[in-house]
């Protein structure tokens, strides 16, 4: 009886935070949307009004560049690991490293591509956010489209085989189809979870208070923005910070919660 | 035999997709060497200057160019096992609710919304802890553990609320899911005829838990907790909001004070001078090998136990 009790109230605990931060973040959130969030630009500190239509263009044009470059490679990393690399030493070398790659702290990413690319250009840019992005995205995406090409049946790539399909031809056009869900799956969760990310983008991309023109500069962006705001002392900013907040918070946790019901219709 | 036109452009293609893929996959293997060799070069103002000597000295001082990193290793390590001591006993205590106790209709709603605490980003929980529980800590808890407790160095000093017990708290409930998912896993592989056992031989449930469902899951929930422990470490966002950002090793736990991660996020952009920003790099390099150790450990571990989890996370 104790146990249950305990275990129910421990259960409790876990979800009123959840609620808690739902609640604090969707309230103060909704309070600081309206129209002119979407459409303006930042007002300046202690000003009225304003919007971040800049950081919202920037975070999407760097989520965009960062699935371009990090969803190839992670499907044909998790292509090779399912396809050709079957019991190699080489591939398990690479299954390894990819968990491994999954457990590195992001500012790391973000300070790694500091070094291969701001520092040769000489400035931040948008080029080098979106590049730290895809860095996180490519052992997540390689990692599920690994676990969802090892539910495909065998059978299926044998007869393709015995029909004289190439291998390659067989892989694209079977057993992607067979996998497509779950590939879709991966992706999905790999773009929620780098649509939140801070970190990696601080010494990258930095953040702007222009409209980003092209990705070479450095480049405004809605949670290095939350960040900043929210450290200012200026009270319009910090509302312009929950805001941004929400935006963030309920697209994340709409992708999450997509790509999950996904896996769900799939398993049954 | 003269192979015809065809065939030759189904080899080329069926080499150029193996290559393509193979390259992806060596392309992993070249990042994470690439990562160590750049952090060691760009870093190798500070490493030659200092040596051993950046570990154990706790200066931080930009102007005349005195760096240690005594201070953020101690806040890492601190706000860390603030995290564990309460997330470890915590997910074990769901894990058990969402096995043993709950009905499956109610488990497993309950353990989906614990699973979303994971999807939150972590400048969510900053803005959240900065602004919603510090206060509430400093107006609240604080003066009432100061109360209780005031004679322990660990809860003295003005209650602030922020500080390394607030950086703990909302690390503890950042690494919370990844530990009840994997413990809940773990439970769930005890084989039921074991289970069973103990209730024929009139053990109660907690016994049962305790005896049976626990020890028999020990060597994989240990795993559980070593993948907490290598979130944590690595924590940027949340951490950089309530710390305070302090170069300070203080005895209370109400005192600000900073990790390497959060002295990375609130100085990186402002070190302009090349020792500063060489020391900053090999406070990176500290945190890359750490967590390279602990994830090699983990999945070393989870080999040897052959179990794939948290993968869902």
């Amino acid at each position: 009886m104790i146990v249950k009790a305990v275990s129910a109230i421990a259960a409790g605990i876990g979800l009123a935070a959840l609620a808690w931060i739902l609640v604090v973040v969707l309230g103060h959130g909704a309070a600081a949307l309206n129209w002119e969030f979407f459409t303006a630009m930042p007002s300046p500190p202690g000003g009225t009004g304003g919007g971040l239509a800049n950081a919202i263009v920037g975070t999407l044009l760097m989520t965009l560049l960062a699935c371009v470059i990090g969803v190839p490679v992670g499907i044909l990393t998790g292509v090779y690991l399912a396809e050709f690399g079957k019991g190699n030493r080489f591939a398990t070398a690479v299954r390894f490293l990819v968990n491994v790659m999954m457990g590195i702290p992001s500012i790391i990413i973000g300070l790694f591509v500091y070094t291969i690319l701001v520092v040769p250009a000489g400035h931040f840019s948008g080029w080098a956010g979106g590049v730290a992005l895809a860095l996180l995205i490519v052992p997540v995406v390689a990692r599920t489209t690994e676990d969802m090409l090892a539910l495909v049946p065998n059978p299926l790539r044998e007869s393709a085989l015995a029909l004289g399909v190439p291998h390659w031809r067989s892989t694209l056009q079977i057993v992607f189809r067979a996998a497509k869900t779950g590939l879709l799956t991966g992706i999905l969760l790999a773009v929620a979870r780098v649509s939140g990310e801070t970190a990696p983008l601080l010494f990258t991309a930095l953040n702007s208070p222009y409209m980003p023109r092209s990705l070479s500069g450095p480049t405004g962006n809605l949670t290095v923005t939350i960040y900043n705001y929210a450290m200012s002392p200026y009270p319009n900013w910090q509302q312009t910070a929950w805001g941004a907040s929400f935006l963030i918070t309920i697209g994340v946790l709409a992708l999450t919660i997509v790509s999950r019901a996904l896996v769900r219709e799939k398993v049954r | 035999m003269e192979r015809r036109p065809q065939t030759r452009i189904q080899a080329l293609a069926e080499r150029s997709f193996h290559g393509a893929a193979l390259a992806c996959a060596a392309l992993v293997l070249l990042l994470m060497v690439a990562i160590l060799l750049e952090l060691v070069h760009r870093s190798g103002l500070t490493l030659g200057k200092f040596g051993w000597k950046f570990l154990s000295s706790a200066a931080w001082n930009p102007v005349t160019g005195d760096f240690g990193a005594a201070s953020s290793i101690y806040g890492t390590v601190v706000s860390t096992i603030i995290a564990l001591v309460i997330a470890i006993p915590l997910a074990i205590v769901i894990a058990l609710f969402l096995v043993e106790v709950a009905h499956p209709r109610i488990s497993r709603p309950v353990g989906y919304a614990i699973e979303l605490l994971a999807a939150i980003p972590s400048i969510i929980y900053g803005m959240w802890g900065l602004f919603v529980l510090a206060p509430v800590l400093s107006e609240h808890v604080q003066p009432f553990l100061g109360k209780l407790f005031g004679k322990i160095p660990l809860f003295t000093g003005p209650p602030m609320g922020i500080g390394m017990l607030t950086a703990g708290l909302v690390l503890a409930l950042m690494v919370l899911p990844f530990i009840t998912a994997v413990v809940r896993d773990i439970f769930a592989l005890v084989p039921a005829v074991l289970k069973e056992a103990g209730y024929g031989m009139g053990a109660t449930t907690w016994e049962v838990a305790r005896k049976v469902t626990m020890r028999h899951g020990m060597r994989g929930m240990v795993g559980g907790i070593f993948l907490g422990l290598g979130r944590a470490i690595g924590e940027t966002m949340a951490v950089t909001f309530v710390i305070g950002n302090d170069h300070r090793i203080a005895a209370s736990l109400f005192a600000s004070g900073n990790t390497i991660s959060s002295t990375l996020a609130n100085e990186f952009t402002e070190a302009s001078d090349p020792a500063y920003l060489s020391a900053l790099v090999e406070l990176g390099l500290i945190l890359f090998v750490i967590t390279l150790l602990i994830q090699v450990g983990v999945q070393l571990w989870l080999k040897h136990l052959k179990l794939r989890l948290g993968a869902e996370l």
